[in-house]
């Protein structure tokens, strides 16, 4: 059935509504303008294009008469798109690539960055004098050439001739654009001065102005020369050439690398590392099989618990059953993270609550022994998650129907039939969506292992910083190295990250399939 | 519990004396098996909140429960970032839970009313887009944040707003379909004849439609304010100064760096940050247990 096109959309008058609704779209055309703008000027041509798309489909949608079930979806669909949809499909084209530490960045990124790592101060290589300036924050020279001109620049804007500038004795004492430092403000930032370098040119391979005294500059020129026309890079000090190769990083005849590389794309490799890889796979398998136990345990034992205890207080003549009920659910009120890091301390083995009062004095490794690590991580889980499980257990216990309860004691079963035949599979076609759900919440439950154990013990023979209680998350998350205790590899990390995806989705897709089924029969 | 009244009062059919054996096997277990499970649920709490008034501040010092009570903890937060991490939290939880209501409910709306070409094709997309976890892609989502930054940079890395646009990115997928079963239930009869007397599809929405699904409303608004309040991974990988940290990242830093020295000013900052999801869910426990099951049960 469709809607009439004409009714309530895109109405002309000038009613509060339609007011409203001019202010929103003028802001948003506003910031959206400023935002296409910054684009242009940082020269980032992808966010541009989608900038600009996403701007036409908003003054579209809340403009025109025919796309009025756009008007209701646009909002959290650009937010969709952009924050959703887009990184899963970066997440798989980063997974397909070598990004990480030592290939961060573009071919030509890396190449400038090769250059100026190996620029040295040229022997014999004329002295100009030099004059430190600011604009505004940002510090920059101003050099004297013998012919007596002025050009300044900073580090990221390279040299170029000023007009106006008043000179005295070699030193610039005024600067249009800019404004000359006191030598005490030199002082000040003396480090930052030291560390500057001021591009000669736009091409690298003219090398850069650097000072240690402030008043002096000398022309600094890398050690390597990029040749863009045979793609080549050539150490002016030994001789040798490298080429760049597959792996995005210039390689010499004899198999030595630069260390900086760029980019590229690098097929299934990170999928071989993870699996194949001596340093990863050990320990991948060993997380993969961890990661399922610790969902699946994790998933039976809270249900199971919250199942009984719902059981228990399903019984209207329980006296102090609201009682029972609202502190029972008590654990589910406290946000995850709280739970975890207090659990963290008192499963501390030598101060923590557990080993020091509950269990008088003993010193148990709760969180440091492999095996026990895991009951830790299970047990405080099964402390976190019962109550969720209980919540849905009574509500599922008390919507049952009551005719069929009634019809199945007239035809004389007993409790224990009843309870068989049909109170469990009701409550199972009715609990399966959340157990489900729970399995793959708990199949990334980063912050409980994160924060409980950090995925220790270590693996004494792995290389990598992973260990006995990581799930596949939280080694995704020391892969990527953003935690900073590793070297960064988001390729890898990526790859992992699909893996997981796979993994969830399937078991989610067969799960529901299955639970079709069994509504079916019920 | 007393253990000699039976409840045998209130119901006539039972006999007015059950003997001590036939109570058990009735609802004695009940009531011990409901003491253990409040202790287990509440020795935790229990010992939060001794500890947090404990005079050392230190773990070993709070393993006597209640052995001294000072404020010194909770005064001592004061001299912390504490209280701008739970402004930071709860300004971020609070715009995320509100935008998520609004966007997700404007989608809810467009599927549940209105008949258009790419409607069954959206609403498959949602089921399948809603089984990847944002989280997964946190690496992506950091380096789109760097891309972003660059150009604009309030939507960059440290940012709150561009914390808050990651998180409503999430909105559609998770909540779109609990409130789509649920407007589906409210009868177009309403619309329809609002429609006739000249209502148009916004004053449709606002005034009615938002109206009558005000307690699924709740509910997302809720869960979406209680999700984003512990959400951990994400913050901690895009918000790197001390200063626009979130209590997640703020507190974990505590215990993880001199867990022993840190203790009295966690567990103070752990029940003062527990309180305002305590409170809401206790408040409106009828209602976040209402939408918890009601995806399931109704069948």
């Amino acid at each position: 059935m469709m809607q009439p096109v004409t009714r309530g959309s895109g109405r002309t008058g000038w009613s509060p509504g339609f007011l409203v609704k001019l202010v929103l779209i003028a802001l948003v055309d506003a910031l959206g303008v400023y935002a296409v703008l910054a684009a242009w000027g940082a020269e980032s041509w992808g966010l541009l294009a989608a900038m600009v798309a996403l701007l036409l489909a908003a003054n579209w949608a809340y403009f025109s008469k025919r796309a009025l079930p756009l008007k209701y979806i646009l909002p959290g669909l650009a937010f969709l798109l952009v924050y959703q949809v887009y990184v899963v499909a970066y997440t798989g084209y980063v997974a397909f690539t070598n990004y990480g530490d030592g290939h961060n960045s573009t071919k030509e990124q890396a190449v400038e960055a090769l250059l100026v790592q190996n620029e040295r101060r040229v022997e014999g290589s004329p002295s100009s004098p030099l004059t430190v300036v600011a604009a505004g924050e940002t510090l920059g020279f101003a050099i004297v050439s013998p012919e007596g001109g002025v050009r300044a620049g900073t580090a990221d804007e390279p040299l170029t001739a000023v007009d106006g500038a008043a000179v005295d004795a070699g030193q610039v004492t005024a600067l249009p654009g800019y404004e000359v430092l006191e030598y005490a403000e030199v002082l000040e930032r003396q480090q930052e001065v030291t560390d500057l370098r001021v591009p000669v040119s736009e091409d690298p391979n003219d090398g850069s102005i650097r000072t240690q005294d402030a008043r002096t500059g000398y022309v600094f020129t890398s050690t390597l020369t990029y040749d863009a026309a045979s793609d080549t890079m050539t150490d002016t000090t030994t001789g040798v050439t490298y080429t760049p190769n597959d792996d995005g990083q210039f390689e010499a005849a004899d198999g030595t690398t630069l260390p900086v590389g760029w980019r590229v794309l690098v097929g299934l490799d990170n999928f071989v590392t993870a699996f194949g890889d001596d340093r990863y796979a050990g320990p991948f398998a060993k997380i993969l099989l961890w990661t399922f136990a610790f969902a699946v345990i994790s998933v039976a034992s809270t249900f199971l618990l919250g199942l009984f205890l719902a059981i228990a207080f399903n019984d209207a003549r329980l006296r102090g059953r609201r009682f029972y009920r609202t502190l029972v659910i008590l654990p589910y009120a406290i946000p995850g993270f709280l739970a975890a890091l207090l659990w963290s301390g008192m499963l501390n083995r030598s101060y923590g609550f557990v080993n020091e009062v509950l269990l008088g004095g003993a010193e148990v490794p709760w969180l440091t022994d492999p095996v026990l690590a895991k009951l830790a991580v299970l047990g405080v889980n099964l402390w976190l998650g019962f109550p969720y499980m209980f919540l849905i257990c009574t509500g599922a216990l008390q919507s049952l129907p009551g005719d069929v309860l009634e019809a199945a004691r007239i035809d004389g079963a007993g409790r224990w039939r009843t309870w068989r035949s049909i109170t469990l599979p009701l409550l199972l076609v009715a609990t399966a969506p959340l157990l489900i759900s729970s399995f793959a919440f708990n199949f990334n439950n980063f912050t409980l292992i994160y924060m409980l154990t950090g995925g220790g013990p270590r693996f004494d023979d792995a290389s990598v910083p992973l260990g006995h209680t990581d799930i596949l998350i939280s080694m995704v998350y020391s892969v990527s190295g953003l935690d900073g205790t590793a070297a960064k590899d988001y390729g890898l990390a990526s790859a992992l990250s699909i893996v997981i995806f796979v993994v969830v989705a399937t078991i989610s897709a067969l799960a529901f399939r299955r639970t079709r089924s069994l509504e079916e029969i019920a | 519990m007393s253990t000699t009244t039976a409840p045998a009062t209130r119901r006539v059919a039972l006999p007015r004396r059950t003997s001590p054996a036939r109570w058990f096997s009735d609802l004695g277990w009940r009531h011990l098996v409901g003491v253990l499970a409040v202790a287990y649920a509440g020795f935790p709490l229990v010992y939060v909140v001794s500890a947090s008034l404990a005079e050392g501040g230190t773990l070993t010092g709070s393993n006597d429960l209640f052995a001294s009570v000072s404020s010194a903890n909770y005064v001592a937060l004061g001299g912390t970032k504490f209280w701008t991490w739970m402004g930071n939290t709860l300004v971020v939880a609070v715009a995320t839970g509100a935008g998520t209501v609004l966007m997700g409910a404007a989608a809810a709306y467009a599927f549940s009313r209105f008949r258009f070409s790419g409607r069954r094709v959206g609403l498959t997309a949602l089921l399948i887009i809603q089984m990847f976890p944002q989280m997964l892609a946190f690496v992506a989502i950091f380096l789109l944040l760097i891309s972003l930054g660059d150009v604009v940079p309030v939507l960059g890395l440290d940012s709150k707003l561009s914390l808050i646009c990651v998180y409503l990115g999430g909105a559609l997928g998770v909540n779109t379909f609990l409130m789509y079963g649920f407007f589906n239930t409210v009868p177009r009869e309403i619309d329809e004849a609002a429609k006739i007397d000249g209502a148009s599809h916004a004053q449709i929405y606002w005034t009615i439609v938002l109206r009558l699904t005000a307690p699924i409303l709740a509910v997302v608004g809720l869960l979406s304010f209680i999700a984003t309040f512990g959400e951990f991974i994400i913050a901690r990988v895009l918000l790197q100064s001390e200063e626009s940290w979130t209590l997640a990242v703020g507190l974990y830093g505590w215990v993880s760096s001199l867990q022993d020295a840190n203790w009295g000013l966690f567990t103070a900052g752990a029940v003062v940050s527990a309180l305002p999801v305590l409170a809401l869910f206790l408040f409106l426990q009828k209602y976040i247990v209402g939408g918890l099951t009601a995806g399931s049960v109704k069948g």
